[in-house]
């Protein structure tokens, strides 16, 4: 190899990274300056000016305060009796099953939420009979419900998370100063508890505020809108584009305000995938040892049993009908196509904005520089799908029938909503695999393919098939996109899921619901074994 | 130049070959007609079947139904499409929406002869073909209220824990028809009407199916937002008078439902005779069991004897198509901030 090959390899450092932005600016910004085009002949504010919009950003803020709120304020007992209980059978599996949460499909989990609270649930049935009116699901409880079902255990991981942390010297201590369980939630847990409280409170305020699956589901009716479904309606039931536009503006800039105040807390954002119980941790078991025993039972029924509901509603006299309808096959078709389609390239997008910016921390020292490369994936926290959505669609409308490449559509916006996740699984691994070889590789001149192949890719490998995995069952789950441009040309299994809810069609949502499941599933294990060792050994010994 | 000649000279090809082989004009062998409708128009029970069976043997086409989820979702539908639809015609809209489909400037004319047609209003639209018409009404299980209210305003008055299913104006016709009757007989009092009306609301449904059939019909309220002609269907078929529509001193409100060609459709003359077989006869005997309305001509004893029993409205009310267009935004802020 020349010297000046050698020199010119090296230079591309930067490429993987340019086409990365690229590739985001094309399809976020084009987007972006349609709506702010649209924006010229309305004026976004005029919207504030009816009541009926004013009640809906109310609400989205009401909701997500009372979320954030429920959910924060149940993970602090929780998380202290799971603390306080060290030692108990199938507290690493319910610990897991807290981040199971993140990985199934809301619709799913809706699905199963409402066979257990919902009007012929197991919990109305029983009360029922006891001559307590039933509960309606559908309103500001049901959202809170199910936003409570996802995040309250996220919340409870970080916390859980914070108090493991605690170094043993202090148990020992408290130990020694013979502390009441009281002294030490005083002096020792809340202290390590608060840390956290802010930013992960800050987490979940956005994603409720953003929530758009849940509020379409459970919201009934335009009694409890958030704008996120307030766009989707202007577009899709009122065909307002001025609305839509001013509604897509509007929360552009509340979005963009809130992860400016999350940055100014600084968390990092705890979506700690892969908790694991500390060793040796020396804390003793304390408290009313009832209490913690009856909050974690409590919890464990909350999440567990609407997976169980919907398992057993699954299967029921519709499923074969159901799993033979030719819709069901093709959706199940177009949901494989858009979860492979998207994940690959939204895990291409992560390497190569991490790429170059890990070469622009670790051989240049620029960190901030690098790091803001790297937020450019997030743009979806800034610009939520039905926003993208609505962009994307003035973009096109004039040059193509959006239904017609709804797929495509769903692929870029799912592509990019799992960007944030799949940042944030490789860079840890990659930075790793850069920091600890750096002087060798520079030493000996390795570059480019070779470099990613010799030393990134083996210790990349894992993480990278959990990203694939994580980014595969985001695609395959979402509604937001594929509810803005999906039709009867272009189903998908979470579109035919929402179509036979809506329609009240239970049974058959069930089991829609249960494929959804099994597919993912299968995804996630599949993309994992893909990049396994094993499965890449056997593939080498049998060819 | 050269496409014009082109096009002339397989014109001329054509008609030789048609004049050859003697066949009956006009045949659509190879075309496929696509008709934009909503979905309880193309369930099994629903007229679809029926008519796309009568149709494909007339025209010797292909007729393809594409059901939308609900009836005013179709003109969102084919403006969210714009030139790019794939719909020849629209099917399912109602008199209401017919000036803002207008200004859409995506419809064309019918050119259908209407001489048959025959409606408790007079008819003078060059685009719209009626096909049907019923007056909404609220539909109540007899089972679970004995004695319904006897007119709008003792719906509204009603004590609370009378609970009642209505549709969204914005996606379905009958929820923009309950829209308008309340602004017909109460006019700017519109919204306090709604504001006393909202506690009995069970909820706001997308479709008028999911609110008569997955809800109404399993026992979840004991009224629906229907027609005075939805018990016909349960005394015909179901042999059942538990269902039963209540008559409104008011008057009832009235909805043609309409069908139209679309300007950018390829197949305007197949179009323009699907649109013609509409209000034929044999479409027309079809509708009173399967849509469940009043056909838009008349079909003589083709109307089945149950539609003798069903309640007469004492007044047919209709506001301005022109005035909804003009309004329907503010009326429609105005229910979304009163009656939620």
């Amino acid at each position: 190899m020349s010297l000046a090959a050698t020199k010119a390899s090296f230079n591309r450092w930067w490429l993987p990274g340019c086409i990365a932005l690229v590739v985001l600016m094309l399809m976020t910004g084009l987007p972006l300056i349609a709506l702010v085009l649209s924006a010229n002949d309305v004026s976004p504010l005029s919207i504030l000016e009816n009541a009926y919009f004013r009640r809906v950003i109310a609400f989205s803020f009401y909701q997500a305060l009372l979320s954030a709120l429920l959910s924060v304020g149940l993970a602090i007992p929780l998380a202290l009796a799971l603390s306080r209980e060290q030692f108990f059978v199938g507290r690493q599996l319910l610990i897991n099953l807290f981040s199971l949460s993140l990985v199934i499909p809301t619709l799913v989990a809706i699905f199963g939420i409402v066979a257990v609270f919902g009007r012929k649930g197991w919990i109305n049935n029983a009360t029922e009979s006891l001559g307590i009116e039933p509960f309606s699901i559908y309103g500001l409880g049901g959202i809170l419900l199910a936003h409570v079902f996802f995040n309250m255990p996220l919340a409870a991981r970080v916390l859980l998370q914070a108090l493991d942390n605690i170094p043993n010297e202090q148990w020992r201590l408290s130990t020694q100063l013979r502390m009441r369980s009281w002294a030490q939630l005083r002096f020792i847990e809340w202290p390590a508890m608060r840390s956290q409280l802010l930013g992960v409170f800050m987490l979940i305020f956005t994603l409720c505020f953003t929530s758009f699956t849940i509020v379409m589901t459970l919201g009934g009716g335009p009694r409890a809108t958030t704008i996120e479904v307030a766009i989707y309606q202007a577009l899709r039931f009122d065909f307002d584009l001025n609305a839509a536009v001013s509604l897509a503006l509007v929360q552009l800039i509340f979005c963009s305000a809130l992860l400016l105040i999350s940055a100014f807390f600084k968390h990092d954002a705890p979506l700690g995938f892969a908790y694991k119980a500390t060793e040796h941790l020396i804390r003793p078991a304390s408290g009313y040892r009832w209490l913690n025993a009856l909050l974690i039972i409590i919890a464990a029924l909350f999440v567990l049993l609407p997976l169980l509901g919907l398992v057993i509603s699954a299967i029921n006299p519709s499923s074969i009908d159901v799993l033979t309808h030719s819709n069901t096959v093709r959706a199940i078709i177009n949901t494989i196509v858009i979860a492979l389609t998207a994940s690959f390239l939204s895990v291409a997008m992560g390497i190569g904005l991490l790429i170059s910016s890990r070469h622009i921390r670790i051989r240049f020292g620029k960190h901030k520089l690098g790091q803001w490369i790297q937020h450019a994936g997030n743009i979806i926290l800034v610009m939520p799908p039905v926003v993208l959505g609505t962009g994307l669609f003035l973009l096109l409308r004039n040059v193509a029938d959006v239904f017609s490449i709804a797929l495509l559509l769903t692929i870029i916006i799912n592509s990019l909503m799992a960007l944030p996740f799949v940042l944030r699984i490789l860079d840890g691994p990659l930075m790793q695999a850069g920091t600890h070889h750096d002087r060798l590789i520079q030493s000996l001149g390795i570059t480019g393919w070779a470099r990613w192949r010799l030393l990134d890719w083996p210790l990349v490998r894992k993480p990278l098939g959990f990203a694939l995995g994580v980014s595969a069952t985001l695609a395959a789950g979402d509604l937001s996109a594929i509810a803005l441009f999906g039709s009867e040309r272009a189903l998908t299994l979470p579109l035919l899921l929402f179509q036979r809810v809506g329609t009240y069609r239970l049974y058959e949502a069930a089991t829609t619901a249960g494929i959804l499941l099994i597919v993912c599933l299968c995804l996630f294990l599949l993309l994992q074994a893909l990049t396994s060792g094993t499965f890449l050994r056997n593939a080498n010994a049998k060819a | 130049m050269i496409t014009n000649f082109r096009h002339a000279a397989s014109r001329v090809a054509f008609s030789l070959l048609g004049a050859l082989s003697i066949v009956a004009l006009p045949s659509y062998a190879a075309q496929t007609l696509t008709v934009y409708t909503y979905d309880s128009f193309t369930s099994e029970w629903g007229p679809g079947p029926v008519i796309k069976e009568a149709f494909e043997k007339e025209c010797d086409c292909t007729l393809n139904f594409v059901a939308i989820d609900s009836s005013a979702g179709i003109l969102n539908r084919v403006q969210l499409e714009g030139k790019s639809s794939k719909a020849d015609v629209v099917l399912g809209l109602d008199y209401n929406l017919m000036a803002i489909a207008e200004d859409s400037g995506l419809l064309a004319e019918s050119g259908t002869d209407m001489s048959a047609v025959k409606l408790p209003v007079d008819w003078d639209s060059k685009i719209f073909v009626p096909f049907d018409y019923g007056h909404f009404a609220f539909v109540y299980d007899t089972e679970q209220l004995e004695t319904p209210p006897s007119s709008l305003e003792e719906l509204v008055n009603a004590p609370d824990d009378l609970k009642i299913i209505i549709q969204d104006p914005r996606t379905s016709t009958p929820g923009l028809g309950l829209m308008l009757w309340v602004k017909a007989v109460y006019g700017d009092d519109a919204a306090t009407a709604w504001k006393k009306l909202q506690p009995k609301i069970l909820t706001v449904t997308t479709g008028w199916s999911e609110a008569y059939f997955s809800l109404f019909l399993n026992g979840e309220a004991p009224m629906v937002l229907s027609y005075d002609t939805s018990p016909g269907y349960h005394m015909a078929i179901d042999k059942t008078e538990q269902y039963q529509a209540a008559a409104f001193d008011e008057g009832h409100y009235l909805q043609i439902e309409v069908a139209a060609l679309l300007k950018n459709s390829p197949n305007q003359e197949l179009g323009k005779a699907f649109l013609q077989f509409l209000i034929g006869k044999e479409a027309q005997s079809a509708l009173p069991l399967t849509n469940v309305m009043y056909p838009s001509t008349d079909i003589g004893d083709a109307l089945p004897a149950e539609f003798e029993k069903l309640i007469k409205p004492s007044k047919s009310l209709l506001l301005d198509t022109e005035q909804v267009r003009d309004e329907r935004k503010a009326w429609i802020d105005e229910w979304l901030e009163s009656a939620n």
